[in-house]
């Protein structure tokens, strides 16, 4: 915030300002999007068959490239038949908002289709209990390891360097070999999890535990704290608020792993939702669920984060976002 | 105007004064203490060959050059630094690693900023077993003494920099540790807050049965708060000289421009900024002048400001 804010917001308080521009950073992708539909002069490279006309093969609702369009009615000219009729369109793979807004009402009231077919909450919710149980498993384990290597010098120089190099292992490529040891069903997908975050986590906590003012470890040990006592009474009070921050930000990418994670074995939660809706090409729908992915990951972001301004009052990081 | 008096002359009461001082018993003893570290750089010898003594309820201000090792030094006798030889004695038992019958204050941000005021205070106490209660008795009598009553229930990160470390100091304090060790813990601040804790800390300092070894780098505030000022050089770090401070008890402010005072001030000047002799340069004026040789110019050539 440098450079401070434009003449026509800049006599508003701060926080008001805040707001208004987080709420623009919303609007100003979604307004593009609208242009680009509702605006025929803009894009639209597909014509929407309106009338069929003399043409065999057009039917109503049919999106053709304007330049088999223009040949087709040059032949019916030609021909003397009825020359088909059509508007701009966009192709199918971008759905206009309003389509898609309805879709996020319809994707929840319509009834699945199939004899095993779930609910699009149902796929939400199995999506959200995968990425929970991964995210607690890897948390586990990656916070203990993370702190206790780096707090102690020795720990973290023996567990680092395999860490390292296994970060760098993309965690899909285990999909096969999890679902051999783990089954087809969520088994694998919660282990995709773990590995993609695991690796990470250990790293991450391991240098902000690194990070602790080292004044204070000295401080509380001329007050006579030692042992295993310094790390639960200076350690982790002292890097609570940026563990917190940390896992924040990993249970973020834990989200990134999730489509990947739900392909392995039987394909299951949003992902397949996902995919069955492009598989009939209902676009909107397929839209729909990856914005509420998006809600979902950021809202519960955005929870973590006021949570956490009321968990660390003393920590004014905590504070800026 | 009068010839400054020798800062060795004592007047009668000063002298007695320091009679007695010798009579008492000995809390801190340090001898033949050497300090060397390994770097990438080589072996820097920090201390060489530091033997004092400190009695009980002296002050002692520790001052030197920056680098010779002052803060080594305080960081030994706290135990949160090994050394290389010689002995660190606290009533006569040579100390190992950091303990509560020492009691040291940071130059800055070494107060636990989760918790508050008063459960800073208490954190000594409650780490060595006292009970949830008499812990929170003692941490209200030491804000008290240091002031802070008020700000009990405050966070650190609400409160100035002088009453932080006057916190620091309770939170040492309320340890009952035999020495108070402090390393520049007023050189954050700006000069009113320091003045006005220093004359706070020898006012604490006068009502306890506390010995104080005090580090700083400026001179005026050794003299005004010390018994006795030991002197460091640099590169090795030696002691240079111990100075008995012949400014009458009890410290005014009035007494900086004392005929003692700057007698004393002289001293340490001359001892801690030498005159430069030709072809004799030590590394640190050797440093000083290789950074002023290597100033570039990131202004018009003909742009003056003097
Ligand atoms: N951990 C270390 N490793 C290597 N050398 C060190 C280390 N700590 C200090 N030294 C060296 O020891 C010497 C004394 O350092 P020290 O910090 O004790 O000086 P100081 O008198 O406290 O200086 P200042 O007035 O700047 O605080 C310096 O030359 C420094 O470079
Ligand atoms: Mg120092």
């Amino acid at each position: 915030m440098s450079l401070g804010f434009p003449a026509a917001i800049a006599h508003l308080p701060e926080s008001r300002q805040r707001a208004l521009l987080a709420v623009g950073s919303f609007l100003l992708p979604i307004l593009v999007w609208c242009m680009i539909s509702y605006l025929p002069f803009l894009w639209h490279p597909k014509v929407m068959v309106e009338e069929p006309g003399g043409v065999g093969y057009f039917q109503a609702g049919m999106l053709i490239d304007h330049a088999d369009f223009a040949e087709q009615a040059r032949q019916m000219r030609e021909q003397g038949l009825a020359l088909p009729s059509g508007i701009p369109a966009n192709p199918i793979y971008l759905p206009a908002p309003h389509l898609v807004a309805k879709a996020f009402y319809t994707g929840f009231t319509t009834p699945p289709q199939g004899r095993d077919g779930v609910w699009l909450h149902e796929s939400l919710w199995h999506s959200i209990q995968i990425i929970f149980w991964g995210f607690v498993i890897s948390s586990l384990f990656g916070v203990p390891l993370g702190i206790l290597g780096g707090t102690y010098t020795v720990l973290g120089r023996l567990q680092e360097p395999f860490i390292e190099f296994f970060r760098y292992l993309p965690a899909p490529a285990f999909g096969a070999l999890a679902v051999a040891v783990l089954g087809i069903y969520d088994g694998p997908k919660i282990a995709i999890i773990v590995i993609g975050t695991f690796f990470q986590q250990v790293l991450v906590i391991a240098n902000t535990t690194r990070k602790l003012e080292i004044t204070l470890i000295e401080a509380a040990r001329t007050l006579g704290t030692r042992g295993a006592r310094l790390i639960t009474k200076v350690v982790l009070p002292g890097i609570l608020p940026d563990l917190y921050r940390d896992q924040r930000i990993l249970l973020g990418w834990a989200w990134t792993y999730l489509i990947v994670a739900e392909l392995i074995g039987t394909s299951s939660g949003i992902t397949w939702y996902i995919t069955q809706q492009a598989r009939y090409q209902h676009f909107e729908n397929v839209y729909a669920a990856i914005i509420i992915i998006g809600i979902i990951g950021f809202g519960s972001d955005l929870l973590l984060a006021r949570l956490g301004r009321r968990l660390f009052p003393w920590d004014r990081t905590q504070e800026r976002k | 105007m009068d010839a400054l008096p020798s800062y060795l002359d004592q007047s009668e009461a000063v002298r007695a004064r320091f009679a007695r001082i010798r009579q008492r018993e000995v809390i801190l003893e340090v001898r033949g203490l050497h300090k060397r570290y390994q770097s990438a750089q080589g072996e820097t010898e920090a201390l060489r060959d530091i033997n004092f003594k400190v009695r009980r309820r002296e002050f002692v201000c520790v001052i030197g050059p920056s680098g010779c090792g002052k803060s080594t030094l305080i960081r030994i006798l706290a135990g949160l630094e090994s050394h290389s030889a010689g002995d660190v004695l606290l009533d006569d038992k040579p100390v190992s690693g950091p303990g509560r019958d020492r009691g040291m204050v940071f130059q800055g941000y070494s107060l636990f900023p989760w918790l508050t005021v008063k459960k800073n205070v208490m954190f000594g106490p409650e780490i060595s077993g006292f009970s949830h209660d008499s812990a929170e008795r003692e941490a209200r009598l030491w804000l008290d003494v240091v002031g802070l009553s008020k700000f009990a229930d405050a966070y650190p990160h609400e409160l100035s920099g002088g009453m932080r470390q006057r916190v620091a100091i309770a939170r040492a304090l309320v340890n009952q540790p035999r020495i108070l060790l402090m390393d520049e813990p007023f050189g954050a601040l700006d000069a009113q807050t320091r003045a006005k804790m220093q004359t706070h800390l020898l006012e604490i300092w006068r009502n306890l049965d506390i010995t104080i070894l005090f580090i700083t780098h400026d001179l005026d505030e050794a003299i005004y708060l010390a018994d006795r000022v030991l002197v460091l050089k640099a590169h090795p770090g030696e002691v240079q000289e111990v100075i008995e401070v012949p400014v009458p008890r009890p410290r005014l402010p009035g007494q900086f421009s004392s005929p003692e005072f700057r007698a004393t001030k002289d001293r340490l000047e001359a001892l801690i900024h030498p005159a430069e002799e030709d072809g004799d340069l030590s590394p640190a004026l050797a440093e000083d002048s290789a950074l002023q040789q290597h100033m570039i110019r990131f202004t018009d050539v003909a742009d003056n400001v003097e």
